[in-house]
């Protein structure tokens, strides 16, 4: 009786679903053309990159020691900033969606703010409040002697002001889609709130948390206002890839392309890598 | 006492300081919580009542996860709404369970003695014991998705027993099974709540697994407790239309002189318990009789006239729900169903003997 089961394929779907499709029928024409006309938009700039990179010298461009400061210190200030944001971001975000208090909105919203503010305020901001003159920068300077503009924190520190939010949205979302009974249920069997956080709802966020990290790393990483604000331009100090390519494409405009393809790949490998997590986050 | 020496609870149970003592008031908005509960060691309590009566908020007001706004709640003498919920010798099976899902079930039941202080490899050992006396050890290291039903039930009893707590409370614990696992689930805990020293407490709407689980019933209807006593007490002496219904019996409110009782329903009715008073009466659907005449020679003193407003299978028999003089419900075959030409709307005439009601003092 049972030849289609055999093959593992279900025999009801596959006759069903070219029918079903063909009775969908077309898009009408003024959705189709402008939604074709969009997707070229995105696309065509990355086909040109592809189709202009000088891949016979690519190579030799790679190697270049300037190309490996910037990549190096790309990857270890997004990196240190994804981990800052984690550090502060998660607690916040546990804040956000656990806890009432009066004005919690207005709070979610100043959290959200940098997620929309044009990075360059942001570096003129961080200035205002952490350079050498700033708010609090002045006592870090005189008590700590610590100078956090134009040095590569600066640049951790600029990177993690602005992907900070992308991570505690993140988070904040997988929380409040987490049943909080889950922390009740530790509670009664002697578990104290941080325990109950630590060993029930923190494992149960993971993947929320990662897909928030990698998010919050990809922003990061190419970060360019608030960093050339804050941080400045210093090669090997403070130079990243984004403001890497963009000096290049003054002088040495290969170079830049060159650089551009080594963050489009890591950006497609973030994508791929968010997917999945976000497949098993829901 | 001991778990295996119980006595029936007239008047006031777990008076000593062993035990549960406690008066639970939760306000909450227009809803007020207020019932008494007390155990001793060794009891099964259950809280029986509808859906929205309040027994859950007192599950958790036991268990700290709502606070009290009045009252009292002492376990052995300790006053247990001082302290915090983590620090409370209470353990909880909830309704869904809620096992850690990614926990194997010994690492779920593994949880409470670590976070008592005890060390991991320590608290393992335990949690196999405990899964082995549940007859888990070959599931120990499932995570709680590979779990049945059943097994999932199991392992959120081992867990909560862990810690051994001195309060053991269980929400529904049958609710989320199907029937043919909830009777062998019922069976097995029967078993494991009788083996437990200290009180437990269970919430249900059931009034079987209550009366199969528990000796002794607290009925709560509209957070307060209509009602309480031995199952069997309360299955033959129902005080409220809620538990008439549940323990299947007509039951109505009256005024007794001697052996008739005139009905606040309307009519009066004979009986065979000589009293004065108000009282309640109370017989089963299957004492009446059902005529399609006015029944002349029959030595049924308690005659009314009826239709029929509804008809329900109930295994082999059919409940015949009536309205007219005394609403009240009737059992009687499909073969005499078809005989009277019973449907809605129908006139009957039903008859009930004395001999098989049963009146007692409201």
């Amino acid at each position: 009786m049972t030849p289609p089961h055999l093959t593992g394929a279900p025999a009801g779907p596959r006759t069903d679903r070219p029918r079903r499709r063909r009775a969908r029928g077309g898009a009408p024409l003024p959705l189709l053309l402008p939604a074709l006309a969009g997707l070229v938009f995105l696309v065509l700039p990355l086909v040109a990159l592809l189709i202009r990179a000088p891949w016979r010298s690519m190579p030799e461009l790679l190697t270049s020691p300037e190309v490996w400061q910037a990549l190096q210190l790309s990857l270890v200030s997004a990196t240190a900033a994804t981990a800052v944001s984690l550090v502060f971001g998660v607690p916040l975000a546990w804040l956000l969606a656990r806890v009432e208090f009066p004005g919690r909105g207005f709070v979610r919203a100043l959290v959200t703010l940098p997620l929309v503010l044009p990075p360059v305020v942001g570096g003129v901001a961080l200035l205002l409040a952490l350079g050498r003159n700033g708010v609090v920068g002045q006592w870090l300077d005189s008590w700590f002697g610590i100078t956090l503009p134009f040095t590569t924190t600066g640049v951790v520190v600029a990177e993690a002001f602005v992907a900070m939010p992308f991570l505690v949205i993140s988070v904040e979302g997988t929380l409040r889609a987490a049943d909080p009974r889950y922390e009740e249920a530790a509670t009664t069997l002697g578990a104290s709130r941080f325990t109950a956080f630590r060993r029930v709802t923190l494992p149960l966020i993971a993947p929320g948390i990662a897909a928030g990290a990698v998010l919050a790393w990809a922003r990061a990483l190419g970060e360019f206002g608030a960093t050339i604000t804050f941080a400045g331009n210093f090669p090997g100090r403070t130079q990243t890839m984004p403001l890497a390519v963009y000096l290049a494409l003054q002088n040495d405009p290969d170079a830049a392309i060159a650089l551009s393809l080594v963050l489009l790949a890591v950006s497609i490998a973030v994508l791929a890598g968010l997917r999945d997590r976000w497949m098993t986050a829901s | 006492m001991t778990g295996t020496l119980k006595l029936p609870h007239e008047g006031t149970p777990g008076s000593s300081a062993e035990g549960l003592d406690a008066r639970l008031v939760v306000e909450r908005g227009a809803f007020r919580l207020d019932v008494t509960l007390t155990a001793a060691p060794g009891d099964v309590v259950a809280l029986l009542g509808p859906n929205g009566a309040g027994k859950t908020t007192a599950l958790r007001a036991l268990a700290g996860l709502v606070p009290l706004t009045g009252g009292h709640l002492r376990l052995d003498g300790a006053e247990l709404d001082r302290m915090s919920p983590e620090s409370r010798p209470v353990g909880v099976v909830f309704q869904d369970y809620l096992l850690f899902p990614h926990l194997s079930a010994l690492d779920n039941v593994a949880f409470g003695p670590r976070c008592h202080g005890v060390p991991k490899s320590q608290a393992r050992a335990q949690a196999a014991v405990w899964l082995d006396r549940m007859g888990l050890t070959e599931h120990s290291s499932a995570k709680p998705r590979r779990l049945s039903g059943g097994q999932a039930q199991r392992v959120a009893l081992a867990r909560a027993l862990a810690t051994r707590p001195r309060l053991l409370l269980l929400d529904e614990p049958l609710a989320a099974l199907d029937a043919r696992t909830r009777l062998d689930v019922r069976a097995q805990l029967r078993h494991h709540l009788a083996d437990f020293e200290a009180v437990a407490l269970l919430v249900t709407h059931d009034p079987l697994d209550a009366m199969v689980l528990a000796d002794h019933l607290v009925v709560v209807e509209d957070g307060r407790v209509v009602q309480e006593g031995t199952p069997s007490d309360i299955a033959r002496h129902p005080r409220t239309d809620y538990i008439a219904h549940l323990v299947g019996l007509n039951l109505y409110r009256g005024e007794a002189e001697g052996h008739s009782v005139r009905l606040d329903a309307g009519p009066g009715i004979t009986t065979t318990e000589d009293l004065t008073g108000p009282v309640f009466v109370a017989f089963p659907p299957g004492a009446v009789t059902l005529h399609r005449d006015r029944p002349t020679g029959s030595s049924a003193r308690n005659v009314w006239r009826c239709e029929v407003a509804g008809l329900e299978t109930h295994g082999d028999q059919i409940r015949a729900d009536l309205a007219g003089e005394l609403p009240l419900a009737a059992d009687l075959t499909t073969v005499a169903a078809a005989e009277l030409d019973l449907r809605p709307g129908a006139p009957v005439w039903a008859t009930v003997k004395a001999a098989q009601t049963h009146a007692y003092p409201a």
